[in-house]
């Protein structure tokens, strides 16, 4: 999304775009980890989502499929909640987009 | 017809609010304001005024009221003083970066400690970066003139930047004088209605007011909120235009005391104008080429409007009556000896702290401060950078 510059901007640091998060992405918060699924550990009782701070579990029919990585924060609270051994959500690296 | 009253400067400014009748007045009372607030709560309870006359718990939870309702789109007007202001410190910066033209009486006093009641000024000073207008007053006339103006210029669509009238506290908030009020309805007409720039009630054009930034934003924000600031002098010149036309009284960013002449001169804000021009009018007596800038408008700091008349000048003393400890002098004097820098030719320039929590400064005070102003000029020596008007060592 292109970043306006100071002069388009309406005054008073009003925020006229109502729903405008929809655009935002605040997956850019992560700081360099992110959460795997893996779908062959999976018991699909949905603890991440229910604990998952900005709804970024993504379930179909009751199942979990996958991770919303525009709105994950990396914040790892699914991967603690899992209760899965070996966890079928886990931590790992990736590259940082500055 | 205007009336001949005798009022005091917390009357005066009150009698101004009474006659624009702001949609809400939030405000708690601290010394030496308290009589502002004390008047308006009387003239609604006598139904004098139809405003919303709300009283909170604190300065900080009355500037965010103020900040609420006028976002909301209504005119807002609220007074203090000294800790009052402090407390109000960080609602300050949200009033003027939401672009939102509040106004408030400042009666000014010295901060804590020690505990001082009278009049410096170290709290207006030390909101000058807050983004406001600062507007400083000489007398209770001016006070009452000033906060008419500060509606008009602190609402006008190119500024919506919140505005302070000051006034130094006691002595001019207390000290009763004979000055002019004018007709009710001349007064409103000349108001007029405030036409905001966003309302937070607009349900049809939701907003959303006050939201956060990161380092993505926040400094396109901050920047286009100068634009405000950056309108304010033409917009402060047509509105003082205007007031003389309908009013008679002649304003501008500073009032010139006998300066054509001038080779050596006084520059000050505030009451301590009135002291000067006594001194000048008996030093000019004798033949001295003596003169005297009060500056009315501090925020924005009228730079080269100043600069245009001080560097015809030989030797000037700026008069600071606040410090600003660590800092190259006093506030004004900083602004002062900045604006100065672009040009070649530029005088000499001293500075004097004085009148902390209240001390008097005397026309004997101010005549010393001339008398080394001459030895200035006509030695070229300028001496200690900064000193001290009536303290004991």
């Amino acid at each position: 999304m292109r970043k306006m510059g100071w002069k388009e901007l309406p005054p008073g640091a009003i925020n006229p775009w109502a729903g405008n998060f929809m655009e935002v992405k605040t997956g850019s918060f992560r700081g360099g980890l992110k959460p795997v699924f893996h779908e062959e550990h999976c018991i699909h009782c949905l603890f991440c989502w229910v604990f998952c701070p900005d709804n970024a579990i993504i379930v179909k029919e009751g199942k979990v499929v996958g991770i919303n990585y525009d709105y994950c924060k990396g914040c790892g609270i699914c991967t603690v909640e899992c209760p899965t051994s070996p966890k079928s959500l886990t931590m790992e690296k990736e590259e940082l987009q500055l | 017809m205007a009336e001949r009253r005798i009022l005091n400067g917390n009357a005066a400014i009150a009698e101004a609010i009474r006659q624009i009748n702001p949609d809400v007045v939030a405000a708690y009372p601290i010394t030496p304001s308290t009589a502002i607030v004390e008047h308006i709560a009387k003239f609604v309870a006598d139904g004098l005024m139809t405003t919303e006359f709300v009283t909170p718990e604190s300065e900080h939870s009355a500037m965010s009221m103020c900040i609420g309702s006028s976002a909301a789109g209504a005119r807002v007007f609220t007074a203090t003083a000294s800790q009052g202001l402090a407390l109000m410190f960080e609602m300050l910066y949200i009033a003027s970066s939401l672009r939102l033209p509040i106004v408030a009486g400042i009666a000014n006093r010295a901060l804590s400690a020690p505990i001082n009641i009278h009049g410096d000024h170290s709290d207006t000073m030390g909101a000058r970066d807050s983004g406001w207008i600062q507007i400083y007053s000489e007398n209770s006339q001016e006070a009452y003139d000033n906060v008419i103006q500060a509606f008009r210029i602190g609402e006008h669509k190119d500024v919506s930047t919140p505005v302070m009238v000051t006034m130094d506290g006691f002595i001019l908030s207390h000290a009763v004088q004979d000055m002019l009020v004018e007709e009710d309805e001349k007064v409103k007409a000349f108001v007029g209605e405030r036409e905001p720039l966003y309302n937070i009630l607009d349900v049809d054009h939701p907003i959303t007011v006050g939201p956060i930034d990161f380092t993505d934003y926040y400094f396109e924000h901050k920047r286009s909120q100068f634009v405000g600031m950056e309108n304010a002098p033409k917009v402060i010149l047509e509105v003082a235009e205007e007031f003389k036309k309908e009013f008679g009284r002649e304003y501008g960013f500073f009032e010139l005391y006998k300066m054509d002449d001038a080779e050596v001169a006084i520059i000050l804000l505030g009451s301590t104008a009135g002291t000067a021009k006594e001194v000048v009018d008996e030093l000019r007596e004798k033949g001295k080429k003596v003169g005297l800038v009060k500056v009315r408008v501090y925020r924005p700091f009228p730079a080269k409007e100043l600069a245009d008349v001080l560097t015809n000048l030989k030797a000037v003393a700026v008069l600071d009556r606040a410090a600003s400890p660590g800092a190259v002098g006093g506030p004004l004097f900083t602004d002062i000896r900045a604006s100065l820098y672009e040009y070649e030719k530029r005088p000499i320039i001293v500075d004097y702290i004085y009148g902390l929590g209240g001390r008097d400064i005397a026309p004997k005070h101010i005549a010393e401060v001339y008398e080394r102003l001459e030895k200035i000029a006509a030695t070229g020596e300028r001496g200690e950078l900064i000193g001290y008007i009536n303290l004991r060592e």
